[in-house]
């Protein structure tokens, strides 16, 4: 088979997840990189590694609705909101002043949080069925402002406005991760907890976008009364992108707040929804892969642009001068992306890869 | 009774900034097709400039200035941004304007500062008596400019040629091109006249009050309000912004008598309950158009 990477001999080879040679090296490098990297770095990078792939996980469901179902969404913040704080009640302390039900196991809360945000997922679902494409924006737009406002007045489970509460307690099978270990600090061991979970929720989320129901999604997608047509049915597959995206944004939602370890309930507002655009939008739409990586950007920029801020000193040093220029920066890369390259990160590395793929006849 | 007209007044006031608001969203939306999340930045940009203009002219002269620089800015982000993504999906196009939004606005974030501006206008928050009840003079001429603005649109589009183009564009683009209009003038000017509403409602907003950062979620209200009045209804834009005004206004002086849920920061969030609400009934708005489905 050397030399001839495209023949495949059975259909099982065709369909396999990653069926080219180069694929497997790429995939296998990186994995065995990513591995390596808590081993290697300062603690703060890996803090910023550790959320970039916790928020992977929910580009990831925002890419479910968005790119792949074309149902545009403005409200992942709010259901992002729904994990952090169903995760952070189920595991929070039973004695403490807010909610807690003190199981601290972290399948158990992780998936009450990504199942808590797909139940509210799906109870959205019939707007969508009902509304199209910059309706159902402002709509979902709407339900971000709706959470905001319960989140800051639910004082009881959200702690209230300026306060906040814990976030999740992590313990897996009876090991606390979020405290340092014999083997590994607890940075090293959210670092792979995240690693791990983000590499079984992306491969899922591959299978389920290239299965039945992910084909009909495309399908509604591309033209949603064609796609009722040839037989998808709308309301059933619109439910189940939003109930998908939503369980993705629970889990994530979840798993951010674990990082930083508190949670804040004006945080869930419509930055933190149009930050999550950004990111399927830098990624590549309709992509895994590109989720990832735009989720990798999005959560790195900041501390690219004050690295870069070390080395030209562009406006001003104070901290408000920082965060604004980071704004900026973030919006003109949202339209800079959108207007020169619309398939994102991934495009780019389409780009790179045929150029490479045909060298040295690439023209 | 006096309480309750009190209110109202104070809603009208409030919704003929919503309406301007919602009147420079649809307008957009008519000839592009696009929402455009951009009006928050037009708007705070309008009261920024007002606020240092007024301390070298008259606040009528600055207000004159600030809206027509906030048009020209309305005029360099369509033809930057927008104009090469003609074709595009529109959901892309309305992502590119919340790119905008964020770009602009944090460039003008840096000119507010932390403090709270003053925009140096001649009635802050002076009451004056009309048929027997006290009102705050700004909302008076908040809703007497509204309506003179609103007055004003409508004959444009009525009476003038460039108007008549561009409800030809806005009905269909492509006849309208066959028909010699230039929809590149159309987009511009659509551009033109929504930021120029934006910048008189983010004066009208500062007016007695004072401007800061957090001004602009302010302007995000008026997306209820077109959803409710319909995408592309410029009236169900105007009718839609001073009702959801009066309901807020309302609910402000009421709300906390019936449940105490409904105080304080609800009225932020009502615009967008009764946009649910109505949206459940009619998918359209309530004077928007039927969308007709061709397969």
């Amino acid at each position: 088979m050397r030399g001839r990477p495209e023949l495949y001999t059975s259909y099982r080879q065709e369909l396999s997840l990653l069926n080219t040679v180069p694929k497997r090296v790429w995939v296998g490098a990186i994995l065995a990189m990513a591995l390596l990297l808590p081993f290697m770095l300062q603690d703060d990078v890996l803090t910023l590694l550790a959320t970039g792939f916790a928020a992977s996980i929910g580009a990831i469901g925002l890419n479910i609705v968005t790119g792949y179902a074309g149902q545009v969404s403005l409200g992942h913040a709010f259901f992002l909101g729904l994990g952090a704080y169903t995760a952070a009640a189920v595991s929070g302390d039973e004695d403490a002043r807010v909610i807690g039900f003190g199981i601290t196991e972290l399948p158990v809360w992780l998936l009450a949080a990504g199942l808590v945000a797909a139940l509210a997922g799906a109870i959205v679902a019939p707007l969508a069925v009902r509304l199209r494409g910059l309706y159902l924006a402002i709509v979902t737009l709407g339900l971000v402002f709706i959470g905001e406002f319960v989140f800051k007045e639910w004082s009881e489970l959200t702690g209230g406005q300026g306060v906040g509460r814990q976030a999740a307690v992590p313990t897996l099978f009876g090991q606390r991760l979020d405290t340092d270990g014999e083997m590994f600090t607890e940075i090293q061991k959210l670092y792979l907890l995240m690693l791990v979970l983000l590499v079984i929720f992306a491969v899922l989320a591959r299978n389920f976008v290239r299965s039945r129901s992910g084909r009909a999604l495309a399908a509604v997608r591309d033209r949603d009364i064609a796609a009722a047509v040839i037989g998808v049915n709308l309301t059933r597959y619109k439910m189940i992108a939003f109930a998908a995206s939503s369980f993705y944004a629970g889990v994530a939602g979840a798993l951010v707040y674990l990082i930083s370890g508190y949670i804040e309930p004006t945080s869930f507002n419509l930055l933190l929804s149009v930050q999550y655009i950004a990111m399927i939008l830098i990624g590549g739409v309709a992509t895994i892969s590109g989720s990832i990586m735009g989720a990798m950007f999005v959560t790195l920029l900041p501390r690219i642009t004050d690295e870069l801020q070390g080395v030209v000193p562009l406006l001003g040093t104070d901290a408000t001068d920082l965060a604004q220029v980071r704004a900026i920066l973030y919006g003109l890369l949202i339209i800079g992306f959108l207007i020169f390259e619309p398939r994102g990160l991934y495009g780019i590395w389409i780009r790179i890869r045929n150029y490479w793929k045909s060298w040295p006849f690439s023209y | 009774m006096t309480e309750l007209l009190q209110s109202i007044v104070r809603g009208l006031g409030q919704g003929s900034i919503y309406a301007l608001l919602a009147l420079g969203f649809v307008i957009i939306y008519k000839s592009m097709r696009v929402i455009s999340f951009a009006q928050p930045a037009f708007m705070l940009t309008g009261a920024v400039l007002v606020s240092y203009f007024v301390s070298s002219v008259d606040f009528f002269l600055a207000v004159l200035l600030a809206v027509l620089l906030a048009a020209l800015l309305g005029v360099g982000v369509e033809r930057a941004a927008l104009r090469p993504m003609i074709g595009k999906p529109v959901f892309v196009i309305s992502i590119i304007t919340l790119g905008v939004d964020i770009v602009v606005r944090n460039v003008v974030n840096r000119y507010i500062g932390l403090d709270v501006r003053q925009v140096g206008d001649p009635w802050g928050l002076q009451t004056t008596g009309l048929f027997g009840i006290d009102v705050e003079q700004r909302h008076l001429v908040m809703f007497g400019t509204t309506m003179v603005l609103v007055a004003a649109l409508f004959a444009f589009f009525r009476y003038s040629r460039i108007g008549l183009a561009m409800r030809a564009a806005a009905y269909d683009q492509e006849v309208a091109l066959a028909q010699g209009v230039s929809v590149g003038t159309v987009f511009a000017l659509s551009w033109a006249i929504a930021a120029a509403l934006a910048a008189v409602a983010g004066v009208f907003l500062s007016i007695g009050v004072g401007l800061d950062q957090n001004l602009w979620i302010i302007a995000l209200k008026a997306l209820p309000v077109i959803i409710l009045g319909g995408l592309d209804s410029l009236g169900g834009a105007v009718i839609a912004g001073l009702v959801v005004g009066v309901a807020e206004a309302l609910l402000g002086s009421y709300g906390e008598d019936v449940s105490s849920v409904l105080s304080g920061e609800f009225a932020l969030v009502s615009p967008y309950i009764l946009m649910m609400l109505v949206l459940l009934v009619r998918p359209y708005g309530l004077f928007g158009t039927r969308e007709v489905e061709r397969v």
